[in-house]
């Protein structure tokens, strides 16, 4: 069956019925069918100066996968995106597009942009349905390099020195290798076994070795890395660190969770299966505090757990940090917004459980150092809503395990580990970071993005190019 | 996989082991605890390290059942294994990197209440090597529950170790608290510093005790844990007005400032629903749960 093209429009994905999906755990997006991708290639218009490279944080040729899928080589469309990509099964799923590829595609100005996320998707999951792997083992030059942290961007940066030659070891603290992909983004979202474990084992198939329940600074320092266990170089890519709070009264209530703590009992730990031990508190009422990615995959685990749900976030729609699909699909499962509201205090029972939060409601005022307006409370607009549970997800700050049990470790006034923008290099010589321990929380792309360039850094440093 | 050499039963509910944990036993110091995973469903659970030995590559671990996942990892019998231990987790106890004149300088008072008996005892171990003067008190309901007398005595000295029992069934009679007060008013003992481990409640009562007697206090804290590597948050407690995390700030915080209130409201939850879920794994598919009689 041909598919009819509206070149104003993205062709239509398929999704899971909004009120089916907001009780389960499976995929939202079920992603291109072969002839709706090949549909949707034919809306590239082919830019002689491609604007969506330039918003590609790794800068994939766009037009050229596009155009491979649009004579029906998707082999061929993969193995471009690999060439810059080394997760495009998980960047096609969780990239905020909107304000990268697709918000510079020309398509966009009158009409809608290409749906390039989608695309890289099709030829990702193709190519893993197909059994292509895009991987070519080289001899190994016998010198080691370690990695810390299995997130995307060690995963990224491991990879790629295996395939120069690198005897590469990734360790990793938690039990299963996969960073924030497999204990913060969800199921239904990100699914774990046929996405992310794949993803982890073509990196192994390059010949990493990577060893769990390791935790660099503990087990072992960075020096002891380097001095006892012969490795050469270090990349640090241990993530963005320990959870936020508010500061604000009633914090210590029974029912009161970080966005970490709840999403890794559901995801790593699946609480929401049966057949493991993990304990819930599977709230009738939940509220989750924050806009970003972090807010909107929290409200929508409680939702699927059989919550009620309610997001508050202190700026307006506009300002909300989270991909544009995920708030779509919030408000299509029946999420609340409180936009514009604020907590000033948990409200608690008796026994010490969460009754409630009292908000107050704010408004845009002059713009602050992000360039956002600076929301500002208005008086006497205080009111409470009533909930069981309530998950924070405001952001992070740095873990201090590594950088406080590694001298000389430069870290900036947010305690991150400084780390060449480049080649990821630090102040220490041999030793290289990105990713999130270094940024801040920021995107999987970006993450994969510095592990890449590291990757290149160390090779640079240790054939003494630097 | 980490094999169990020896598992052994110390008193009702109270389990010992010997595990094979090389990356925990060659880095770990006192004040320090690990988590272990029993199998791929179970929760990770943080436990105290009880003793190590570098050459054989072995920490031992000292735990009682209290949900589900724990009640997995006492039916492992030794040549099973677990399949995740991690650690060693959280900071050693200060005095392991002070210079060791100045500790020395120091009479150590260490109060293990119940399973808290099990992490003083690296401690105590740790601080004689090292030639410090260290008593020890013994908590304990009653004679059944009281755990590694011999080992302790072996340790420090049977005339350093001192017992306790809530009902007097076995040497003293009384409160840790009361036997600090004695010590102190009564027997003519001097400390500088008290290491205070074992239930919340315990610890709160042993801190009120030492700060009337001038004594600083250094208590460990065993809140609800996840990941235990300062990821989660779960671990949080409110330290002098600072939100603190135990894994990565603790476990050892200054017994003065720690808010024990809240942080004995935080550990009910999941004890009641963890509690809950023992009771269906116990009972298997007799417990359907809703009868209304069990909550
Ligand atoms: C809930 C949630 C949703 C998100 N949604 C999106 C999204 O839709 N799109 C997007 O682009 N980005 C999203 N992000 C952000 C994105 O996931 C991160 O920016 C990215 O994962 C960072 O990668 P990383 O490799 O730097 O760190 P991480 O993924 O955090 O991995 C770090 C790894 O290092 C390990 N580690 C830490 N300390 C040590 C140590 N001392 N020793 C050994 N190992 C250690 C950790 O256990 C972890 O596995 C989301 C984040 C969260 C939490
Ligand atoms: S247990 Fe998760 S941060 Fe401490």
């Amino acid at each position: 069956m041909a598919i009819e093209v509206d070149m104003m429009k993205k062709v239509p994905v398929a999704e899971q019925d909004p009120l089916v999906r907001a009780r389960n755990f499976d995929e939202v997006c079920l992603g291109y069918k072969e002839e709706e991708a090949r549909a949707e290639s034919t809306r590239c218009l082919q830019c002689k100066n491609p604007k969506c490279v330039e918003g590609c944080p790794v800068r994939i040729d766009i037009p050229g996968f596009i155009e491979k899928l649009k004579e029906g080589d998707n082999a061929g469309a993969y193995e471009i995106i690999s060439e810059a990509s080394s997760l495009p099964a998980v960047c096609g799923r969780v990239c905020p597009q909107e304000t990268q590829c697709e918000g510079n595609c020309i398509r966009g100005i009158k009409g809608e942009a290409v749906s390039i996320g989608k695309l890289e998707r099709f030829a990702a999951d193709w190519a893993r349905e197909h059994g292509i792997n895009p991987v070519k083992k080289t001899s190994g030059n016998g010198r080691k390099v370690a990695v810390i942290g299995a997130g995307p961007s060690g995963l990224t940066c491991a990879g790629d020195l295996a395939r120069m030659g690198y005897e590469v070891t990734i360790f990793e603290a938690l039990h299963k290798a996969g960073g924030v992909l497999v204990y913060g983004i969800p199921e239904f979202r990100l699914p774990k076994d046929e996405v992310v474990a794949r993803e982890i084992e073509n990196v192994k198939a390059l010949g990493v070795e990577i060893k769990t329940d390791y935790i660099i600074g503990r087990s072992e320092t960075i020096d002891e890395l380097m001095e006892d266990q012969g490795f050469e170089a270090v990349y640090i890519a241990s993530g963005a660190g320990l959870p936020m709070f508010m500061h604000i009264p009633g914090e210590q209530a029974l029912g009161v969770y970080s966005a970490n703590e709840y999403l890794t009992r559901a995801n790593l730990m699946k609480a929401y299966r049966e057949d493991y031990d993990t304990p819930i508190n599977k709230g009738q009422k939940t509220v989750v505090v924050g806009g970003g990615n972090v807010a909107m995959d929290a409200a929508r685990t409680a939702l699927r757990l059989g919550s009620d749900v309610t997001i508050v976030y202190r700026r307006s729609e506009k300002e909300l940090p989270a991909r544009a699909e995920e708030v779509h699909h919030a408000k299509e499962e029946g999420i609340r917004f409180a936009l514009l509201t604020n907590p000033v205090e948990i409200l608690e029972d008796e026994e010490g459980l969460v009754k409630g939060i009292r908000v107050i409601k704010m408004e845009l005022g002059e713009p602050d150092a992000s360039g956002r307006r600076r929301p500002v409370e208005i008086e006497g607009s205080e009111y409470e809503i009533e909930c069981d549970t309530v998950i924070m997800a405001l952001g992070t700050t740095p873990n201090p395990l590594i950088s406080s049990t590694t001298d000389n470790l430069e870290t900036n006034k947010r305690k991150c580990i400084v780390a060449d923008e480049e080649n990821g290099a630090t102040s220490r010589p041999g030793v290289f970071a990105g990713g999130d321990c270094a940024t801040g929380a920021a995107t999987v792309i970006l993450a994969m993005g510095a592990g890449r360039k590291a990757a290149r850094g160390i090779d640079d440093y240790l054939n003494g190019r630097q | 996989m980490f094999k169990i050499l020896e598992a052994e039963v110390l008193a009702d509910k109270t389990y010992k082991m010997v595990v094979e944990a090389p990356n925990v036993a060659h880095a770990c110091e006192p004040g320090q605890f690990l988590i272990v995973r029993a199998d791929e469903e179970s929760e990770r659970i943080a436990l105290t390290i009880c003793d190590y030995d570098r050459e054989k590559e072995t920490v031992t671990i000292v735990f009682q059942t209290i949900g589900e996942s724990s009640y997995k990892i006492a039916e492992k019998k030794a040549g099973d294994s677990f399949i995740d231990v991690v650690g060693p987790l959280g900071n050693p106890a200060e005095y392991v990197n002070e210079p060791i004149e100045e500790v020395r300088k120091r009479h150590y008072l260490l109060v293990g209440g119940g399973l808290g008996t099990a992490p003083v005892y690296p401690q105590a171990k740790w601080l004689k090597e090292h030639g410090v003067d260290v008593d020890v008190i013994i908590g304990t309901r009653n004679h059944d529950t009281l755990i590694m007398e011999q080992e302790m005595i072996d340790a420090v000295g049977e005339e350093h170790v001192f017992v306790t029992t809530d009902d007097g069934s076995y040497k003293r009679h009384g409160m840790v608290t009361a036997v600090i007060e004695d010590l102190v008013k009564n027997e003519g003992r001097k400390y500088d510093r008290c290491v205070s481990i074992g239930p919340m409640i315990m610890m709160k009562f042993c801190v009120k005790m030492t700060r009337e007697l001038g004594i600083p206090t250094i208590v460990s804290m065993n809140p609800i844990m996840v990941d235990g590597t300062g990821m989660c948050g779960a671990c949080r407690l409110v330290v002098g007005d600072e939100v603190r995390f135990a894994c990565v700030d603790g476990p050892e915080f200054d017994g003065f400032k720690v808010d024990f209130d809240s942080a004995m409201k935080r550990m009910k939850l999941y004890k009641s629903e963890e509690g809950r879920r023992l009771l269906a794994y116990q009972e298997g598919s007799t417990h359907h749960g809703g009868c209304g009689n069990c909550g």
